[in-house]
């Protein structure tokens, strides 16, 4: 038999939540807030994509953004590392703040912040490099060359990714040659060599097979420790799996922010009920 | 009650899973009643068909179980509905419990009627008439999701309580003024316990119907609340 436990009895138990079930849905949170979103709405060109979103990131734990396509939660997870300010003709109102500074502020560095806040993508995007270059890649650009630095750097987060032992033998192999799930961890290894704060994820797993799907899954609970994770997922029950706190968007407005568990058992809203149980429409 | 379910299959197979729980709630209802009817009109013939029903109960908790195990592997149901197929799993062992109360209420019939009646049955049908009506309670509750009618149900169940603690006072006297009764009852102070558990079981019916409308529970608590 396999004695590897099975991955949700690994997962720590979260702690009982307070039970001041019809407090303000900003409210539902008792953890400290690392991103603070205050009343902000965007908008491609005349289209409001986002209206008046207001609720805190707590800060390393999983938050899950759910909701039917369209309803803005990309956008907002674009928002948060500035993503959007490569599309033309967009606009944000409000304010976003990481450990309470303004990430629009005129004066923020904005490759500074995507450093802090990483993004993993739903279709991998290692450069065509070999694995050991694609790890070190942020810390060339920064102008690290010591080799023993970049040694370690590397090995440490293929540790972190859950990728070391597949590939720790082949480092200087194509990255193309992985598989897509491996491709998938090579670029959280990336993203996690900078020493974010922040890690986005946009549908990171949809276009992998179960058996990825999970070590992603696996990954995200241990990343949990060091780093705030946001995801943005269309399936709900990896929502539920691996998220702490769950955000409901929809036709552009947050719905429904609070405990995952609390979420999918017992929500207060009737159109988060109404999504999660698949009767929408 | 909400919009339809996109997946009409699985929409079907809830409307199968609230129908089935109800049919096994009237079955069982019936039960009691009929059981209580052999044991007040000394039919050991009625308590026989009765005790040989049960099987029918035993049969739809584990129909039932299946429906809703299947339902859970295959629909990864959350929110409302998640909380309706746990309350229909929980339900159906109260259901198959009362059941099994029914059947002992009906050997306990058939020993006492082989032996001349200790007294006229009064407080035993009043009792058998109030937890009956907390099942069919309890069960309408569940199907209009109605958590003031499930309240009702709990609050109830201390009149069966207390019924219950007379019974067992008045047994006792009869057994210290005649041992000759002690027997009989003994079997009557089964009885009332027995009626004292179906209402018992209904009430957990009820906690469970507030706990699927509201999502939250009321069970365990030293007192019930106002209101949910």
């Amino acid at each position: 038999m396999d004695s590897v436990p099975h991955t949700a009895l690994r997962r720590r138990i979260a702690p009982e939540p307070a039970r001041d079930a019809m407090a303000d849905i900003t409210a539902n949170v008792a953890e400290k807030p690392l991103i603070e979103i205050e009343n902000v709405s965007f908008y491609y060109g005349a289209a409001q994509a986002l209206k008046g979103i207001n609720f805190s990131i707590p800060e390393k734990k999983a938050t899950a953004l759910i909701g039917p396509s369209g309803c803005g939660k990309t956008t907002l997870l674009r928002c948060l590392n500035r993503m959007n300010d490569l599309i033309l003709n967009t606009r944000l109102e409000g304010k976003i703040t990481l450990h309470g500074r303004d990430i629009y502020a005129p004066s923020t560095d904005v490759i500074n912040l995507r450093r802090r806040v990483g993004m993993i993508f739903q279709k991998w995007n290692p450069f065509p490099k070999s694995i050991y270059e694609n790890v070190i890649y942020g810390l060339r650009i920064i102008g690290v060359k010591k080799r023993a630095a970049l040694d370690e750097v590397v090995e440490k987060n293929l540790r972190r990714a859950a990728l070391w032992d597949e590939v720790k033998d082949n480092l200087h192999k194509g990255a193309t040659e992985l598989s897509g799930g491996q491709q998938q961890r090579l670029c959280i290894a990336r993203a996690l060599a900078v020493e974010p704060q922040v890690i986005l994820m946009d549908e990171p797993c949809s276009a992998l097979d179960p058996i990825s799907t999970a070590k992603i899954e696996e990954l995200i609970h241990e990343l949990k420790d060091t780093f705030t994770i946001v995801i943005v997922t269309h399936n709900m029950q990896q929502a539920a799996r691996v998220s702490d706190y769950t955000a409901f968007f929809y036709l552009g407005e947050l719905i429904e922010f609070g405990e995952t568990a609390k979420l999918f058992t017992a929500p207060e809203q009737r159109q988060t009920e109404d999504y999660i149980t698949g009767r929408f429409g | 009650m909400p919009a339809e379910h996109t997946d009409k299959r699985y929409e079907e197979e809830l409307k199968k899973l609230r129908q089935n729980i109800l049919y096994m709630g009237g079955l069982v209802e019936d039960q009691i009643q009929k059981s209580v009817k052999s044991l007040v009109d000394r039919d050991s013939d009625l308590a026989q068909v009765i005790i040989e029903r049960d099987h029918e109960v035993n049969r739809l908790d584990v129909d039932i179980d299946d429906l809703c195990i299947r339902l859970l592997a295959l629909h990864q149901p959350a929110g409302r509905d998640l909380r309706f197929i746990t309350t229909g799993l929980k339900i159906t062992t109260d259901l198959e419990r009362i059941g099994d109360m029914a059947v002992n209420v009906c050997e306990r019939a058939i020993e006492l009627n082989q032996e001349p009646q200790l007294k006229p049955y009064i407080d035993i049908p009043r009792m058998a008439q109030i937890s009956q009506r907390m099942i069919r309670e309890s069960l309408d509750a569940f199907v209009r999701e109605d958590t003031d009618l499930a309240l009702k149900v709990c609050k109830d169940d201390e009149e069966v309580d207390e019924l219950n603690r007379q019974i067992f006072r008045e047994t006792i006297t009869y057994m210290i003024s005649d041992p000759q009764t002690i027997n009989r009852a003994i079997k009557i102070s089964s009885l009332s316990k027995y009626l004292e558990r179906i209402a018992d079981h209904a009430t957990n019916i009820a906690e469970m119907v507030i706990f699927m409308v509201k999502g939250k529970s009321i069970r365990h608590m030293k007192d019930l609340p106002p209101s949910v």
